[in-house]
């Protein structure tokens, strides 16, 4: 069988020079260690004969996704886009406006290789595959500035209590403890890392998986607020904007630590830091080592030449390659899709986030359990809870009545 | 003298208005033309009303029909692309009683009420000097109506770096020695809304002035001359006589005032995104497109923005009744 592939992509390298097709390809990875990372997945589309042209979108997804959105409705389609895996590219894909990518699965045998076997579940609807996964991103880490500790003199923490508890000592020696951009995003996502952390797993799975109402608005999850009103108070000097601004407070140790996923860690590679040493990172803000596997995926919308569709096709199985899955995954600091490649290069966090999947303690994302629509309720409702000082009582009311939306 | 071209083409203007919007009305009067019926009426101008056809369709098919298909879309559940599935006033609930929503309401009114009295109390008071035969005038105009050339983007961001405390204002006096200076509006939820109103103002006054120049130009020299003759002051002439001639001039104004600020989008995106304190400077056209693009949910978006047109008739219908009901006097 290994063959087999062999000589496809053989042959494919080979043919392919002589028909170049262009594909243009959106996503909205833009900050150093993104850039870094998209820089490989064209060199690879390049090398094997076709042309990538480059359509990032800057400015986050909540920018970028209504920019693709609207060229796929309005006939514009591109080559390939981004999304996150779950919903957002649902209803695209109900509206047949996406290329079924089955028979590149097949072929390439996507069923065995892709672990956790949740992500294709994402990309399937209705027996058909419409999306290639190119990483596992998992929003549950905090990160630590070892040089912020030194600083202030006290030893770097283990988990989130010793985090909260070593604040003042942060604060007495002029660092903000906790660094958080002010992007509704970024809210949400620290009160979802909080979420797991603080609530537990089995509650976790009640609220967000089985939507048990009762349990959203019971005592556990009163908790969960309880702890982020007190964490919201660290984060009260922090006034950046976006989430790299607030890794750079991190990285030159004005800041404690961040609650970010896993692509932060491609800025503290970008900024040559070594992980353990320069920084700390803490899976499960070290509390329940638990990661959620959302992640990104490329959709292809449909197109009429069936020179892009082939083109389009080459593009799916390439990303899923193994070459292509180290070379990128190693840039971008996420966790490759298979498990049945070799990650002897990854760093010290990376590892650590292997092990997590390794050992099956995984979850899925809130993008895949929530609609955007609920999703951008959260948001809304985060950063104004987050930035001010609404009373954790009202946020928790409010929460469990935007979930009631979803449901 | 100076007014006769203009009395004539007032008549001229209220002839043609008679004639178009009496239709109906004024066919019965005319001599003659009741028998021969409608077949005539339509061929008379016959170029005029075929070169006006594109207008019209433009008119009804864009405007009109793309008012009415959101309107109607948004008493449906539709999520990211449309669909009739009718939810009667749901969506509308949820607006209302979502806090974004109401909270950009309060900063738009906010926001509104001061723009309006600045941009045209300062637009106006521009004006006057301007019309002092001041040397050098058409290069003041062109300066002051400057900034109405850029885009509301870049504005902001303009405004944003100037601003800033690092790197704008603050920082500069700091650098002058005055270590406690501070000023920083756009991080402070209390003071944001000034921020954006210094921006706005400095966009928009140049504009309102050139308005208001037109129509102070517009005055008949000798009504100066007969105020001059009463030995009236000068400031009370404007106010007591000029302003109420300029009545039609201000209307105009603040419609075209009110209907930009209730748009108001690119200027707060640019310059605050919507914070600080998360919706400390939301505004309901932002509150519009981050429902129907980032949430994917047209319909809650149509609701947004079905309830934004509603403010834009409360503005207009007033005006439309006083520029084209209200002629009693005239």
């Amino acid at each position: 069988m290994k063959l087999t592939k062999l000589t496809a992509v053989l042959c494919a390298s080979v043919a392919m020079p002589a028909m170049a097709t262009e594909l243009e390809v959106t996503h909205w990875w833009t900050s150093g260690g993104e850039a870094a990372a998209v820089a490989e997945l064209a060199k690879a589309f390049d090398a094997a004969g076709d042309k990538w042209v480059d359509g990032a979108i800057a400015g986050g997804g909540g920018t970028a996704r209504p920019i693709m959105i609207s060229r796929i409705t309005g006939g514009d389609p591109m080559g390939a886009t981004q999304f996150n895996h779950g919903q957002q590219a649902l209803e695209l894909v109900e509206a047949g406006l996406m290329l079924d990518l089955t028979d590149v699965a097949e072929a390439n045998n996507w069923k065995e290789v892709i672990f956790p076997q949740s992500l294709l579940e994402a990309c399937t609807v209705d027996g058909k595959i419409f999306c290639a996964p190119v990483n596992i991103h998992s929003p549950e880490w905090l990160w630590l500035s070892n040089k912020a500790y030194a600083d202030a003199g006290i030893p770097v923490p283990a988990n989130w209590d010793e985090f909260v508890a070593s604040a003042p000592a942060l604060e007495a020696a002029g660092k903000i403890p906790l660094a958080l951009g002010n992007q509704p995003w970024q809210s949400n996502l620290a009160f979802g890392a909080m979420q797991i952390a603080v609530s537990g797993i089995d509650n976790w799975k009640a609220v967000n998986v089985d939507k048990n109402m009762d349990v959203a608005a019971g005592p556990e999850f009163a908790k969960v607020f309880a702890a982020a009103a007190e964490a919201r108070k660290l984060a009260a000097k922090s006034t950046v904007q976006d989430w790299n601004q607030a890794t750079n407070l991190v990285i030159t140790g004005e800041a404690g630590g961040q609650i970010m996923g896993d692509w932060a860690q491609g800025e503290f590679q970008v900024a040559e830091q070594v992980a353990g040493t320069d920084y700390t990172c803490l899976p499960g803000l070290g509390l329940n080592a638990y990661l959620s596997t959302g992640g990104d995926a490329f959709y292809f919308p449909k197109n009429d030449d069936p020179e892009i569709e082939a083109a389009q096709k080459r593009l799916a199985a390439q990303l899923v390659s193994p070459e292509v899955q180290v070379a990128f995954n190693l840039k971008k600091g996420s966790l490759p899709i298979r498990g049945d490649i070799d990650l002897a290069a990854a760093n010290d966090c990376m590892k650590k986030g292997l092990e997590i999947l390794a050992s099956g303690n995984l979850l899925p994302t809130g993008d895949m359990v929530w609609s955007p629509d609920v999703v951008k309720q959260a948001e809304d409702l985060m950063v104004e809870f987050w930035k001010s000082d609404m009373p954790a009582e009202d946020a928790h009311t409010k929460w469990v009545e935007i979930l009631k939306t979803g449901l | 003298m100076g007014g006769d071209p203009e009395n004539r083409t007032l008549k001229l203007l209220k002839v043609g208005a008679a004639r178009d919007l009496g239709g109906p009305f004024s066919a019965l009067y005319s001599r003659g033309e009741r028998m021969s019926g409608q077949p005539k009426r339509l061929l008379r101008n016959l170029n005029a009303k075929i070169a006006a056809i594109p207008m019209v369709l433009t008119t009804l098919v864009v405007f009109v029909g793309g008012t009415i298909w959101t309107v109607v879309y948004s008493f449906t559940d539709s999520k990211l692309l449309p669909r009739l599935r009718w939810v009667g006033f749901d969506q509308y609930e949820r607006l209302w009683s979502n806090s974004r929503w109401m909270v950009s309401i309060e900063n738009l009114m906010f926001f509104g009420v001061l723009s309006l009295v600045f941009t045209i109390s300062v637009g106006f008071l521009l004006a006057v000097l301007m019309d002092q035969k001041i040397r050098y005038e058409d290069t003041f105009r062109t300066i002051m109506l400057y900034p109405f050339a850029l885009s509301f983007i870049v504005t902001g961001l303009v405004w944003q770096w100037i601003l800033n405390p690092q790197f704008g204002i603050e920082g500069i006096v700091r650098g002058w020695g005055w270590e406690s200076f501070s000023f920083d509006p756009l991080n402070n939820p209390q003071t944001v809304l000034y921020g954006l109103l210094i921006a706005g103002l400095w966009q928009g006054t140049g504009f309102v002035m050139c308005l208001m120049l037109a129509g102070l130009r517009g005055i008949d020299e000798d009504i100066w001359k007969a105020a001059r003759v009463d030995g009236i002051a000068t400031w009370k002439t404007y106010l007591v006589v000029i302003v109420p001639m300029m009545r039609p001039v201000f209307i105009t104004t603040l419609v075209i005032v009110a209907a930009g600020i209730i748009k108001l989008y690119d200027l707060v995106v640019a310059q605050t995104s919507g914070g600080p304190g998360g919706n400390a400077s939301q505004v309901p056209a932002m509150y519009v497109y981050d429902y129907m693009f980032q949430a994917q949910n047209l319909g809650q978006g149509f609701a947004a923005s079905t309830m934004m047109l509603l403010s834009v008739l409360i503005v207009l219908i007033p005006w439309a009744y006083l520029e084209f009901g209200g002629k009693k006097h005239g």
